[in-house]
């Protein structure tokens, strides 16, 4: 069984404000993580390394150069492989875009029967990247899986979990899941890893090494949609206090939890 | 659509060093007295309108441009399930009517189902203008490959503006779906939507992962797509229906699957905390368990999960699960009420973000009011009581 997880790397600290007087994003570390979602990905994956024997896990992810310290984690974990698809002209990627490039890297790469993505990131939160990746490559996706039930030949049983129901469904290979937070508990990396793979190299692929070389369907360019401007939240700066008698106090409670229609 | 020049021979180190401060995403390669943009790029532009004058330029790219006059109609895609509309839809059409009137469009209902005559009873009383209909045998559980496939079919035909679809777990799964099939952009979880007289939507929602918000457009790609929340936007008020209803063939339409539904099994109502949309949250001026018992009006009332502070965890009172904070879990729910809580640094991490916070306190020096919107001074054993009095009244 071959298995590719889909990884990103996200800062560390989600406390990035705009500074409402210059328009200046402010961030308070330059810090960055793992997509803490993905580390359920790495986890599934290498479960299903357990069962299936010979089972190999490659990990890739789209970034700037510094995004291989995320594929360094993944490596120390236990993933076999590591690939990072970076080229200056993947800047200011949105969704289609990032999608597609890492359904190129998937398809260049060609050797897979499960592809596996954390549910969503915490910088982007959108959950869309492993659905267009999956319609790029005209294969099916599970969303929101939340246990793997039984892996054959050619297919896999999944628990996936919607808003008010789970699913229990049957998905061919090639396939991609999504995985959902918490259903497992993701290992730690290895130091006797670290120090076994301290040469190991992680591959690089740019856009010269894809079959669609054409960057008008990479970052700025390939990408539909445009952010036109930024700005801090509208945002109670000041808290309304709100004092009274008991009877005030409740009515006005109540008022509140009703205009903002919650009862 | 373009790319950013940085003028090389402009830059000082003062320059590069002012750059590399305020690129928010830690973009820019300053090497050898020469300044590069890497990957990282989100093409904020912040360089350009905020960094020093000359050295960061938006080269602007011409491209073929699309003719928007010709992609015309708000559709909105009805979830349903078993038959059953999900109620973001109908708050989808009540937003899609808004915008209409803006550019003068019309509100589609797109319903694909097997026997949807009661869902488009309702979409023409919410006053849709025309509603889609494929009904087909194969339509009547949701599967992803199978829905793209008519939505495909239907922009075939009906060459939309905009298509809206609820931020369900399964519209988040749709849509992208949808999106990259028709080769479009998708902006997800929308708070916020408007339109401009051209017909641009202009999507706005939370970005970067931080206290930003962004507004969103598509110039240049039909149709606009967004997905947004469940309770985001009202329901329309309901109408004498003046709609059209239009059945569309499917036999053309590829209805085979690599995912086989074998079971479905409908949830236990979800009790973990940090899923939870309403949240009323004790803490220590509780001085009995049973005095929680003041909360359970309110807390039917609004269908919220109670939640607490560590000192209630370690007498015992709630399950570990239930506790807010560092070193319990971190909820953003829709709202948070706070009850007798001091307001530890510990816990206001774990819940600053909620969406509106009220804290009810006798302490008007409580950590917690700085960052609640609604500050209510006044003991819980006597608010409380109070407002359960007020509370059986309304019922």
């Amino acid at each position: 069984m071959k298995i590719i997880t889909c990884i990103k790397q996200v800062p560390a600290s989600s406390k990035v404000e705009v500074d409402p007087n210059t328009g200046v994003l402010i961030r308070d570390s330059n810090n960055a993580k793992m997509n803490p979602y993905d580390l359920y990905a790495l986890e599934s994956a290498f479960q299903i390394k357990n069962i299936v024997k010979g089972t190999k896990v490659h990990a890739v992810t789209m970034g700037p150069p510094s995004a291989k310290s995320v594929l360094e984690e993944a490596l120390y974990m236990g993933a076999d492989e590591a690939t990072l698809v970076s080229d200056m002209r993947f800047a200011g990627a949105d969704v289609l875009a990032t999608s597609y490039t890492l359904s190129q890297l998937i398809e260049h790469i060609n050797d897979y029967e499960i592809i596996i993505c954390g549910k969503q990131t915490t910088d982007g939160d959108t959950a869309q990247v492993g659905p267009e990746i999956a319609e790029f490559l005209s294969i099916p996706h599970v969303p929101y899986v939340k246990e793997i039930l039984k892996i054959k030949d050619s297919s896999v049983i999944l628990r996936s979990g919607y808003d008010e129901y789970d699913e229990i469904v049957e998905v061919k290979y090639p396939c991609l899941i999504t995985v959902e937070k918490g259903y497992n508990v993701p290992r730690l990396p290895s130091y006797r890893r670290k120090i076994l793979l301290r040469d190991c190299k992680i591959n690089t692929v740019s856009l010269r090494d894809l079959k669609d070389k054409n960057p008008g369907n990479y970052g700025l360019n390939g990408s539909p949609t445009q952010v036109d401007e930024i700005f801090p939240p509208e945002r109670l700066t000041d808290s309304i206090k709100i004092e009274g008698t008991t009877e005030e106090l409740a009515t006005k409670m109540i008022s509140i939890l009703r205009e903002s229609r919650f009862i | 659509m373009g790319y950013i020049k940085i003028n090389n021979d402009k830059l000082t180190t003062k320059t590069a060093e002012e750059l590399l401060d305020i690129c928010p995403f830690n973009a820019f390669d300053y090497i050898d007295s020469y300044l590069s943009i890497n990957a990282a790029c989100k093409m904020c532009k912040i360089c350009i309108n905020k960094g020093p004058k000359g050295i960061c330029e938006f080269i602007e790219e011409q491209k073929e441009r699309i003719d928007k006059t010709k992609y015309k109609g708000i559709t909105v895609y009805i979830e349903q399930r078993d038959n059953q509309a999900h109620n973001v839809s109908w708050e989808l059409v009540g937003k899609a009517k808004e915008l209409a009137l803006k550019t003068n469009e019309e509100v589609y209902a797109l319903v694909i189902g097997n026997d949807t005559k009661d869902i488009i009873k309702k979409a023409l009383e919410y006053g849709v203008n025309k509603v889609f209909v494929y009904e087909n045998e194969a339509y009547k559980d949701f599967n992803v490959e199978v829905y793209t496939n008519v939505v495909e079919e239907f922009y075939k035909n009906h060459q939309v503006n905009i298509i809206l679809v609820g931020g369900t777990n399964q519209g988040r799964s749709f849509a992208p779906r949808i999106a990259a099939r028709l080769k479009t952009g998708l902006t997800a979880d929308c708070t916020k939507l408007d339109i401009t007289d051209e017909g641009d939507l202009l999507q706005i929602r939370p970005a970067f992962g931080g206290n930003i918000m962004a507004k969103i457009n598509t110039p240049n790609h039909r149709p606009q797509l967004a997905t947004i929340r469940y309770k985001m936007f009202n329901k329309p008020e309901i109408t004498k229906p003046f709609g059209e209803v239009i059945y569309e063939k499917t036999e053309g339409i590829d209805k085979k699957s690599n995912i086989t539904l074998l079971d479905t099994f409908i949830k236990p109502r979800v009790k973990d905390i940090s899923d939870a949309e309403i949240i009323i949250a004790v803490g220590r001026a509780f001085k009995k368990q049973k005095d929680l018992e003041m909360i359970e009006p309110l807390r039917v009332k609004l269908n919220a999960e109670l939640a607490c502070t560590r000192p209630l965890i370690e007498n015992g009172w709630f399950d570990p699960r239930k506790q807010i904070g560092l070193s319990g879990r971190t909820v953003k729910p829709k709202l948070i009420i706070n009850l007798g809580i001091s307001g530890a640094v510990q816990y206001i991490e774990g819940m600053k973000e909620s969406d509106l916070i009220i804290t009810v306190n006798n302490d008007v020096h409580n950590k917690l009011f700085d960052i609640s919107h609604y500050s209510i001074h006044g003991d819980i054993y006597e608010v409380l009581p109070k407002l359960n009095e007020l509370l059986n009244q309304i019922l």
